[in-house]
């Protein structure tokens, strides 16, 4: 194997009293696909903002093709020929995708360099097939396009070495198959690839070798990631046997919620079209489709946010068309959103208010338009300790807690009041196998208690695992609903772009 | 009504909206600049007042008219500077050291002014600029005498207006601060200096004003009065936004304030003198709030508008 492209070596980092990173060893050599694996909180991403130069190391020194040098900030990665392609993508919506590339380049006679922005552009697009149109607002990209862009500033600063912080989690089938197709290509030509994930199957498919961190430590390397099992690889990352909690079979009761030809419109994101669908007690119903199709107005129609413009909803038999969000909850609906920060809960009051926020008006946390603190602090409290949510008290600000401690947080203000009926988005986006397991086995433990269940997810594993039935959202409409023993990721995968129908109505 | 129509559209009705249309044009690419880097700046009031007065004061103290001018835009630099030191460096709120700006600089104007001049029955006054007109140019019927014959400072203005679209869509400075009012981590992780680049965004934004406070003591009326600017600086807020943040559509917003400004002015010494002349006054500021009801429903701010950057921030 050829001298490393660039070396880690024993970095240090701590925050306060944590340790983020502890003599971390890390290499890459050129051409080499680099899987970086852990849990959340593992210290993947300090380990990466250290190589980009937002963190100092406390310890530890980096080499860059054998030459130790010194990364203090962004500018100095790239000028090192490093880029990072963040989660959360670094553009500017309104601008063009010309305009996002040619950010912090010099100009050409005091103007942007636009022809030259345009050749380089069309030359990597040639390369490694990343093609974009240049005069597009990246706000008219879809996320996978926003994606490739992130990509290809990297390659047009000249990186020769690329990071990639969880890419695969805001992707479709397909759109991953693409990416790795390209993330093969630019290996091929000699680049070196940091590719930070806790999707195993992913991690065995691409990488050439990975470096498993578990408590900011190293907690294992592979060599050969292709042949080695995920289980081994999950027993690297937690320190213990992860064992997916089984979903028994189950006898579905009648349908606990039903829509019937919903439409809306005016919403900010995709609107829904006639969808139909029935949850029956006792029953988990999967809805995949890559994100921004509809699936964010159907949670909110069904959570009474949202009135139909046409179509009728009954919970529990009973009709709740154009219900607030009070009135269905009254019935016995649940709702988990997609984003726990800004939805979810406020995070700037008390965990414990967060928590009774939906129930605030209700006989157990207020009389007389006066709340109830002892009350409220009490089921906080009790919360706390049934879900094992790590916080300093119920008292702690909400934002301050992790985002598998707010999940559970979320999950258990609903759950205490034993919905019939529980939607939720996302439910372990961002979070490590232990958390989501946890969260897993409640969903399965409510479906045995006959609730029925929405799960809104983009993850086609863990919907595979956890559903019954999976319908699935394009454009707006159900584009068809497998039975989940007959429902594969490639059959998924293909009604998620759109292309083909099968099944009946869910 | 016909002979009204005739008393209010002819050459000197046009020049008049130019001339009015001048300070608010440099106010309005000021403050539009300020904007598109991220930055509210609700100093603009007080900063044109105080530029207004310290023109004004070097002009009459040294007869230099340019001096005055540069001293002028040199204390809308310095005061933009104010204002970026505490929202941009300091990351405190934007509406409250705005505000803070305006009462600190109006404040300072007044008590220079008069520890400078001192109470005096007559407010002194200054030969301020005169018309300059272009030679040819000025020949051309309507076109020439309205535009062509005018300050210096306003053909200033003319020039500025694309420039001020040529820095900010054609150079990487300009785009460094379009993205910076986008999205700053994404400026940063490029490479861009954030607060460097909202910091000269802010400061040429005060020297723009500078110029507008210039042109109002200096051009418009030869004196300093504490009326002088009288919610100028507010108006370039709204025809900002009702320019949608575009240093094209700016420049027009202020040319149609500028027409219904001249148009009432033009209406108080007509035959509608039962109507009290406050009525008329009022129009312009009407407008502006229709104007505003109606086009900031579709205008779309720089999103990171009002944000402080800080890059430790997870």
């Amino acid at each position: 194997m050829s001298a490393p492209l660039i070396e880690m070596r024993g970095i240090s980092k701590s925050f306060g009293a944590v340790k983020a990173n502890e003599a971390v060893d890390l290499s890459v050599a050129p051409g080499e696909i680099l899987g970086l694996l852990g849990e959340n909180g593992a210290g993947k991403t300090t380990l990466m903002n250290v190589l980009f130069g937002a963190y100092a190391p406390d310890a530890g020194e980096i080499l860059i093709q054998g030459q130790p040098v010194r990364i203090n900030s962004s500018a100095d990665a790239l000028a090192a020929g490093i880029g990072m392609v963040h989660q959360h993508f670094h553009l500017a919506p309104r601008l063009s995708v010309l305009e996002n590339l040619l950010i912090g380049i010099p100009g050409k006679s005091g103007r942007i360099d636009r022809a030259g922005g345009l050749a380089r552009l069309a030359e990597i697009g040639r390369e490694h097939g990343l093609t974009l149109d240049p005069g597009l607002p990246v706000s008219a990209l879809s996320v996978g396009e926003q994606q490739r862009l992130e990509i290809v500033k990297a390659l047009f600063r000249g990186a020769r070495l690329l990071i990639l912080d969880e890419p695969t989690a805001v992707l479709a089938p397909t759109e991953v198959d693409g990416l790795f197709a390209a993330l093969r290509s630019m290996a091929a030509q000699g680049l070196g690839i940091i590719f930070i994930s806790h999707k195993l199957n992913e991690v065995r498919a691409l990488t050439h070798r990975c470096v498993v961190l578990r408590h900011g430590r190293v907690a294992g390397r592979v060599d050969t990631p292709a042949s080695t099992t995920s289980s081994e690889m999950a027993r690297l990352m937690c320190g213990h046997e992860i064992v997916p909690p089984a979903r028994g079979p189950s006898t579905p009761g009648a349908a606990v919620l039903t829509l019937q030809g919903v439409s809306t419109s005016h919403h900010s994101g995709m609107a829904l079209r006639d969808v139909s669908l029935a949850v029956r007690a006792g029953e988990i119903l999967g809805i995949a489709g890559v994100s921004g199709n509809g699936q964010r107005a159907l949670a909110e129609v069904i959570s009474g946010v949202l009135a139909p413009d046409t179509g009728r909803m009954t919970i529990a038999g009973k009709a709740v068309t154009r219900f607030s969000p009070r009135e269905v909850q009254a019935l016995g609906l649940g709702r988990i959103p997609e984003d726990r920060m800004t939805t979810g809960l406020v995070t700037n009051l008390p965990l414990a208010d967060s928590m009774v926020l939906p129930r605030i008006g209700t006989e157990a946390f207020s009389r007389k338009g006066l709340l109830k603190p002892d009350a409220i602090r009490a089921f906080a409290e009790e919360q706390i300790k049934a879900y094992d949510i790590r916080c300093p008290g119920p008292m702690t600000r909400a934002g301050a807690l992790s985002g598998g401690n707010l999940q559970k947080a979320l999950l258990a203000r609903e759950l205490a009041f034993d919905p019939k009926v529980l939607i939720v988005s996302q439910p372990t986006r961002g979070l490590d196998i232990g958390a989501a397991r946890f969260i897993h086995e409640k969903f399965l433990d409510m479906r045995a208690k006959g609730c029925g269940i929405i799960v809104i997810g983009e993850d086609l594993e863990e919907l595979l695992m956890l559903c019954d039935r999976i319908a699935v959202m394009y454009e707006g409409r159900l584009a068809g609903t497998l039975d989940s023993a007959d429902a594969t990721v490639a059959r998924l995968g293909l009604l998620m772009t759109g292309a083909g129908q099968a099944g009946e109505a869910a | 009504m016909s002979a009204l129509f005739e008393q209010i559209f002819q050459v000197g009705f046009l020049a008049a909206i130019i001339r009015i249309a001048t300070p608010l044009a440099f106010a309005t690419l000021g403050e539009m600049f300020s904007e598109r880097a991220g930055v509210l700046n609700l100093g603009i009031e007080g900063i044109m007042l105080l530029s207004a007065m310290t023109g004004f004061t070097a002009t009459s103290l040294s007869g230099s008219l340019w001096l005055g001018v540069l001293v002028a835009v040199l204390t809308g630099m310095l005061m933009g500077a104010l204002h970026a030191l505490f929202t941009v460096a300091l990351g405190l709120s934007q509406h409250v050291c705005g505000i803070g700006v305006t009462l600190f600089s109006s404040g300072l104007a007044y008590f220079l002014y008069r520890l400078i001049f001192g109470q005096q029955s007559v407010p002194p006054s200054i030969k301020g600029f005169q018309t300059l007109p272009i030679p040819v140019l000025s020949d051309i019927p309507v076109l020439g005498p309205a535009v062509f014959n005018q300050f210096s400072l306003v053909y200033m203005a003319i020039i500025a207006i694309p420039l001020a679209a040529f820095v900010l869509y054609r150079t990487p400075w300009g785009l460094s601060v379009r993205m910076v009012g986008e999205n700053p981590r994404a400026a940063d992780s490029a490479g861009v200096g954030v607060i460097a680049t909202r910091f000269q965004a802010v400061i040429l934004g005060g020297a723009l004003m500078g110029l507008a406070g210039a042109f109002l003591s200096m051009a418009q009326f030869n004196a300093f009065t504490f009326g002088v600017v009288s919610g100028r600086g507010w108006v370039a807020i709204a025809l900002v936004v009702f320019g949608r943040w575009d240093p094209w559509r700016s420049a027009g917003a202020a040319l149609l304030f500028a027409f219904v400004d001249a148009l009432q002015l033009r209406m108080q010494a007509s035959g509608l003198g039962h109507i009290p002349y406050e009525a008329f006054l009022m129009l312009p500021f009407i407008f502006t709030i229709v104007a505003m009801a109606v086009m900031s429903r579709n205008a779309v701010a720089p999103s990171a508008l009002l944000k402080p950057f800080r890059r430790e921030e997870r």
